[in-house]
């Protein structure tokens, strides 16, 4: 294979494993090495990964001080409880809308990105993508660069081979146990729960969740791979609707680099492309395809075959980015002596940026303008009205105040749109304006039966609409709700 | 018929030799982790049956080694339920019916279990709302036999009504006509009084006028001069809107001529304090509560 030619490349010998005149339904999957790149992209990848990650494992055991009685874990879903706390914002079960608001705005941005600049979520976040680069850097670190691989999968079995092998896959489970370990401490509080998972005395749920996160990690990961993007992910499908002619994806530049060859050193550039056919693109890729082939939907734009072919153009001395972000309709222009200048604003990408905006805007009002009190009115409907022995009626109705205030609130209740009325509930006090008073503790709620009377001479017949109002003592914090009076037969 | 191999020369498999219409089917062999399942399954399934209970016989069915059973199962939960009830329940002995309702989760308990007992042992003559029915009084609203204190629901819950208990409610309402103490006369004259004074239409002044004399004769030791009723014996207001066995003439005059004495059982030799207490709690929070 030392086919270099006076330069100081490896001309490789290897063929695309996922070309599209080898697929076949028929084929058992082929296995993938792909080459170790160094690299703006592989950087960014790296810097992606560490973030990505980092943001994973850290963020349960980040501390936000809520106050007594109250979980000081930053990002806390709490299904005992019934809250979803994120820093500042905490919801209740009522409200989680927001989160698909948040999935509009994921999706959406999502949308956008693509536009702008293709599968870049595929390429860089995606955690399929992020796991599988941890694990093949693993994998590279025991076994050894892609050379080094191929040569031990074809050995027979030897105590090295499989010591080699047994290690990889150990180190490969104790990510894939991290991984689902560290799930679940974004569903109880961190510190506590790490203290029980190793004293064995944890939830079994936690174990269980812990298990089911390995092993997808592990399969998915470890050992499916490419074949997760290939065949089981819907988002690329999804996301070749987003992309159009202008929008950015890793592309061989093939108005540059044609017609390819062999190039010995010395020799003139004159008369062919800066392709050298060494198919070190071909060897980084973890997807197996052969980018000089075109747009395809194995490609995740991951860009490694761009720092891989940069690699090469600056050993032989030609311009970089003969693989670059870039797309075909620009190269059709360049071919026909035109520029066709990079157009972020388009149709599609204002289009997007506005839905992201109004989507933002309407979440970010209904968190700022949300109610501090919840109000909940349930007519008694068994019996639906009482008669009482001086000829006046009384309903019954539970009463149910969200109190979301982290301390305890006094709450002053009263009814409008019915004269005469007398509010009593059972044990509580009744103010000097005749409105209920009722103390909820902070972050909670509390049901109160609340009795409305009304003296023979008010007595309507049939049902009369009527609005409970609950206010605080400064007639600041305010919440209403509709319900109806039964005067009952007369 | 190993000659008889044949190989589809696309896809390098074997065939079945089978042949539809020219296709042949290829002979792939299941996939492995398919087939591991499968094994899996099959071993899973032989443990299952001699850990579990499976097999039916005749009268029975096979234990199995664990000794597992839902119904066991059930009575666990129960038992564990109960259980983690009793300090809250011990609480409720100690604490008095008023201390109960000031003590939100008391108060809150009282009102579960409460009502959770009144559908039991309650409702079928009380209603499930409480709403009551003709003969059967309604615990919603604000007239009381007895007495509407927390203890005097209390009391008539333990004991009830007029039953073989010493200590339970009794009074009696006489059967006037029956006993010839009035006749059918005044039973009539009776009646246009008793109209009278709640608010409603007699058949003459005169009849209610006559009547007045006899309500003091008869009535009136009981139900008050003037007719508000008489709580320690239980006798009910006959100036109020709310009548238990009907406010009309017919239902008036039967009640006089006949009575109405009917009962209600003691419930202290059946339910245990802490749900007697409860179900207090709980009528006397339907809202007719004094």
């Amino acid at each position: 294979m030392d086919k270099s030619y006076g330069h100081p490349i490896d001309i490789l010998d290897v063929e695309a494993v996922n070309r599209k005149d080898k697929r076949s339904f028929f084929k058992k999957r082929e296995p993938i090495y792909p080459k170790r790149v160094n690299g703006t992209f592989r950087w960014i990848k790296w810097a992606v990964m560490a973030i990505t990650l980092g943001i994973y494992y850290i963020l349960p055991w980040v501390r936000w001080d809520r106050g007594e009685g109250a979980p000081n874990q930053a990002v806390l879903v709490d299904f005992a409880n019934s809250r979803f706390y994120f820093f500042f914002i905490e919801l209740w079960p009522q409200e989680v809308y927001y989160i698909t608001g948040l999935l509009i705005l994921a999706a959406i941005g999502l949308f956008l990105v693509t536009a702008l600049a293709g599968r870049v979520w595929c390429g860089y976040t995606c955690p399929q993508t992020v796991w599988t680069d941890l694990f093949v850097w693993v994998e590279r670190a025991v076994e050894g660069n892609r050379n080094e691989r191929i040569r031990l999968d074809k050995q027979p079995w030897s105590l090295s081979k499989a010591s080699k092998k047994i290690f990889k896959h150990i180190i490969w489970l104790i990510i894939a146990i991290a991984t689902g370990g560290a799930w679940i401490f974004y569903f109880a509080d961190a510190p506590v729960l790490a203290q029980q998972l190793f004293n064995l005395e944890a939830p079994f749920t936690a174990y269980v969740f812990i298990g089911i996160f390995a092993f997808t990690t592990y399969s998915l990961g470890g050992l499916m791979r490419e074949q997760v993007c290939i065949y089981m992910c819907p988002w690329p499908r999804i996301q070749s609707a987003m992309i159009d002619d202008e929008s950015l994806a890793v592309t061989y530049r093939f108005d540059r680099g044609e017609p390819r060859a062999a190039h010995k050193k010395g020799a003139s550039w004159d008369g062919r492309g800066d392709c050298i056919d060494c198919k070190q693109c071909v060897a980084a890729c973890p997807m197996g395809i052969d980018i000089r082939d075109g747009l395809q939907l194995e490609c995740i734009q991951c860009a490694l075959c761009i720092d891989a072919c940069d690699d090469v153009m600056a050993k032989v001395d030609r311009p970089l980015g003969l693989i670059g972000y870039d797309n075909d309709l620009a190269i059709q222009y360049r071919q026909e002596g035109k520029t066709m200048p990079f157009r972020p604003v388009r149709l599609r990408t204002v289009a997007y940026s506005i839905i992201l905006a109004v989507v933002g805007s309407i979440m970010l009002y209904g968190l700022i303008t949300r109610p501090l009190v919840g109000l909940n009115v349930l007519k008694d409907r068994n019996p639906t009205y009482v008669a009482l022995s001086d000829g006046g009626v009384r309903n019954g109705y539970e009463v149910k105040i969200l109190n979301k205030l982290r301390e305890e609130k006094q709450y002053f209740i009263s009814i409008e749109g019915l004269p005469g009325t007398t509010l009593s509930a059972v044990s509580l006090p009744i103010s000097g304006q005749g409105e209920v008073m009722v103390n909820v503790p902070g972050d909670d709620l509390r049901a109160i039966k609340v009795f409305v009377t009304l003296p023979a001479e008010h007595r309507p017949s049939g049902q009369t609409p009527i609005v409970f109002k609950v206010s605080d003592i400064k007639g600041e914090i305010t919440a209403t709700k509709e319900s109806v009076f039964s005067g009952g037969r007369q | 018929m190993a000659n008889n191999r044949e190989v589809d020369s696309f896809s390098g498999v074997e065939t079945t030799g089978h042949e539809w219409d020219g296709i042949k089917e290829l002979n792939n062999p299941l996939p492995r982790w398919w087939l591991y399942i499968l094994y899996a399954s099959i071993i899973w399934s032989v443990g299952y049956w001699i850990a579990m209970p499976a097999w039916p016989m005749v009268s029975s069915y096979t234990q199995g080694m664990l000794g597992w059973s839902q119904r066991s199962n059930v009575m666990a939960e129960v038992e564990a339920i109960k259980k983690s009830r009793e300090p809250i329940k011990a609480k409720l002995l100690q604490a008095s019916l008023e201390e109960i309702e000031a003590t939100p989760d008391l108060f809150t308990f009282a009102l579960a279990s409460g009502e959770a007992a009144f559908g039991d042992n309650c409702a079928p003559c009380h209603g499930s709302g409480a709403q009551g029915a003709v003969g059967y009084p309604n615990l919603n609203d604000d007239e009381w036999l007895w007495g509407g204190a927390l203890s005097d629901i209390e009391y008539t819950i333990t004991h009830g009504i007029r039953n073989e208990n010493f200590d339970s409610r009794y009074s009696e309402m006489p059967a006037f006509l029956q006993v010839g103490t009035v006749d059918r006369k005044e039973l009539s004259d009776l009646t246009d009084y008793v109209l009278l004074i709640s608010d409603q239409e007699p058949s003459s002044e005169a009849a209610a006028a006559r009547g007045q004399g006899l309500y003091v004769t008869h009535c009136e030791s009981c139900h008050a001069a003037d007719g508000t009723g008489d709580r320690e014996q239980g006798a009910p207001s006959l100036v109020d809107q709310i009548w238990l066995y009907g406010s009309d003439r017919e239902s008036i005059q039967s009640t006089i001529a006949n009575a109405r004495n009917s009962t209600m059982p003691q419930w202290g030799e059946r339910l245990d304090p802490s749900t007697i207490k409860a179900l207090a709690v709980y009528v006397h929070a339907l809202g007719g509560g004094e």
